[in-house]
């Protein structure tokens, strides 16, 4: 085993924090857990657990219809959290947060209402070379709609994008750009402050894909100045079916509803309909309460730890994650960027990703191998897929030390 | 040896090991035996639909039996495939076509693979079932004298 280095930042109570994720204590094949495939989903604290439970035993009840004292109980809780959910990232408003299914559900509305709303025939989208699917495939069908097209901000062999390309690519037929923050797939950390800089100065709105991000680092919507963002509550420790679009204020009122139905209109007869306020507006139907309010008390964990003192944890993590793993004779990393969060994609000798992830498994470690959702970025490097591990806050290096030492075991019986 | 027979001895091999990762072991170094298809026929035709990895299947008739060769990009596929081909190489259509298939199950490899993989493995298992059927069809209609 190697020797686990000082480690800097003492504000993270490792131990406690493992304890209080009940799936961590499981074994798998008889061995203890590892767990790197946070980029897909984390796991989660009891607390949000026995939030959901809470929820269904004590108030369960549809929200801002009825009069009812549950009724209260259950609107204030969702409506608590959307007020959690705004301060954590800045927002001016709760209003200018929206309930959604996740980052896929999010960037599907704003693709769709931006659409109708905003694009021409002829008008560009802009997305860059490293977007997971869910950000190219909803573009994409609008575009196809609206007569638009997307182009590709392209990227380097490090998994950077080209920032001169970029502000050749700037147009005034460019409507919108939407770009990720951080890379599922390689774990790169764009310059966001400067993309959006930029568009701002030709007033192009910008879509922040922040999946994978705001578990990582603290981000600031007004700091960053950044029209709309999208995250999922899965990956930062909430149920999964929940996520949040935050959009300026000006922006969610301007552009048209999404989806119609109960909650989302202030009149309706069949001559027309009269739609409501944000958030409202674009929260059609009964939403996922519970898994709302449970997302409220996920983010309100990682609040209480401190979004700073994750991001010096999992710093130290990708840090010690890339100089164990780049000692492994015949491992290249796919995409070597100079910033990078959370995740490291990588490939062994010629050894097919799923061979690999397969005997990891075995050995009680959970990674991710295949396009992981971004299949333009493996054609990009020629390569049917990679092998992914990617971090969270309750990661430790002994994990990173049992994924080198699987990835040797299962090098060696691969070849 | 029957494909029954074929099907209890690879279930009698991989019994004697304790873990997974010893099975494993065994499944690549399988892998490493498997008759090898011509390059030739590595063409998109010869691959099999529902792989994550790619398999290329060949199958012809050897004296009146079917004999496959394989291959596959990834290891352990391979193996898996050199596990299929071991099964039923050598045997008649009719026989592979009405075998009953039941050592997937046995080696607790439809439990321990990945979906994928195990999904992957029941398309070859499909397949090889349709070459039979086909080779079956047309050696009857071949003795009817009718054209097929």
């Amino acid at each position: 085993m190697q020797h686990v280095p000082d480690i800097k930042d003492l504000a993270i109570d490792i131990e406690k924090i493992r304890k209080d994720f009940p799936l961590l204590q499981e074994k798998v094949y008889g061995q203890p857990l590892v767990y790197l495939d946070n980029a897909a989903t984390t796991q989660k604290p009891q607390i949000v657990l026995d939030t959901l439970i809470e929820y269904y035993t004590r108030i369960n009840s549809n929200v801002h219809r009825g009069v009812h004292h549950l009724s209260q109980e259950a609107t204030n809780a969702y409506e608590n959290s959307r007020k959690i959910i705004a301060s954590f990232i800045n927002a001016r408003k709760p209003e200018e947060v929206i309930f959604t299914k996740g980052t896929t559900d999010g960037i599907n509305l704003v693709a769709y209402s931006f659409g109708r709303g905003e694009i021409k025939p002829g008008d560009v989208v802009l997305a860059s070379a490293m977007e997971h699917h869910s950000n190219i495939v909803p573009w994409q069908m609008m575009c196809e709609d609206r007569g638009a097209e997307l182009k590709i901000i392209p990227m380097d062999e490090k998994g950077e994008l080209l920032m001169d390309e970029f502000s050749a690519l700037l147009t005034d037929k460019v409507k919108i750009i939407a770009v990720t923050y951080v890379s599922n797939a390689l774990g790169t950390v764009n310059p966001i402050r400067d993309i959006i800089a930029q568009a701002h100065a030709r007033n192009i709105p910008v879509l922040l894909d922040a999946a994978q991000a705001v578990q990582h680092m603290p981000v600031d919507v007004q700091e960053l100045d950044v029209d709309f963002l999208v995250f999922s509550g899965h990956k930062i420790y909430g149920p999964t079916g929940t996520g949040v679009l935050y959009g300026k204020e000006e922006w969610l009122d301007r552009l048209p509803p999404y989806q119609g139905g109960g909650d989302m209109i202030k009149t309706v007869t069949f001559a027309k309909t009269i739609y409501n306020v944000l958030p409202y507006k674009f929260e059609a139907g009964t939403p996922d309460i519970s898994g709302a309010i449970a997302l409220g008390t996920a983010v309100q964990y990682v609040q209480q730890i401190g979004v700073e003192n994750i991001q010096a944890w999992e710093e130290q993590l990708v840090e010690y994650a890339v100089q164990q793993l780049q000692q492994i004779e015949g491992l290249r990393f796919i995409g070597n960027p100079k910033h990078r969060s959370g995740a490291v994609s990588f490939l062994v000798y010629d050894i097919h990703p799923y061979d690999l992830g397969e005997l990891l498994d075995k050995q009680g470690i959970a990674i991710r191998t295949g396009h992981h959702c971004a299949e333009p970025v493996m054609d990009f490097f020629c390569i049917p897929g990679t092998v992914r591990a990617s971090f969270a806050v309750y990661t430790t290096f002994e994990d990173i030390d049992r994924l080198v030492a699987g990835i040797k075991k299962a090098v060696s019986m691969l070849r | 040896m029957t494909i029954k027979e074929q099907q209890d001895e690879l279930i009698s091999d991989f019994s004697f090991m304790e873990n997974w990762m010893d099975k494993y072991e065994h499944i690549i170094q399988l892998g490493k035996e498997l008759p090898l298809i011509d390059e030739k026929y590595k063409t998109p035709d010869h691959l099999i639909k529902g792989c994550q990895s790619q398999v290329w299947l060949h199958t012809e008739m050897q004296d009146g039996k079917l004999v496959f060769t394989a291959d596959s990009d990834a290891v352990i596929t391979k193996g898996l495939v050199s596990l299929m081909v071991t099964v039923f190489s050598g045997h008649t259509p009719k026989e592979i076509a009405e075998s009953e298939i039941y050592f997937i199950d046995a080696i607790g490899l439809s439990n321990h693979l990945s979906p994928t993989r195990s999904n992957g493995l029941l398309s070859m298992l499909k397949q090889i079932k349709l070459y039979a059927v086909a080779y079956e069809a047309k050696s009857q209609s071949q003795k009817n004298g009718t054209e097929l």
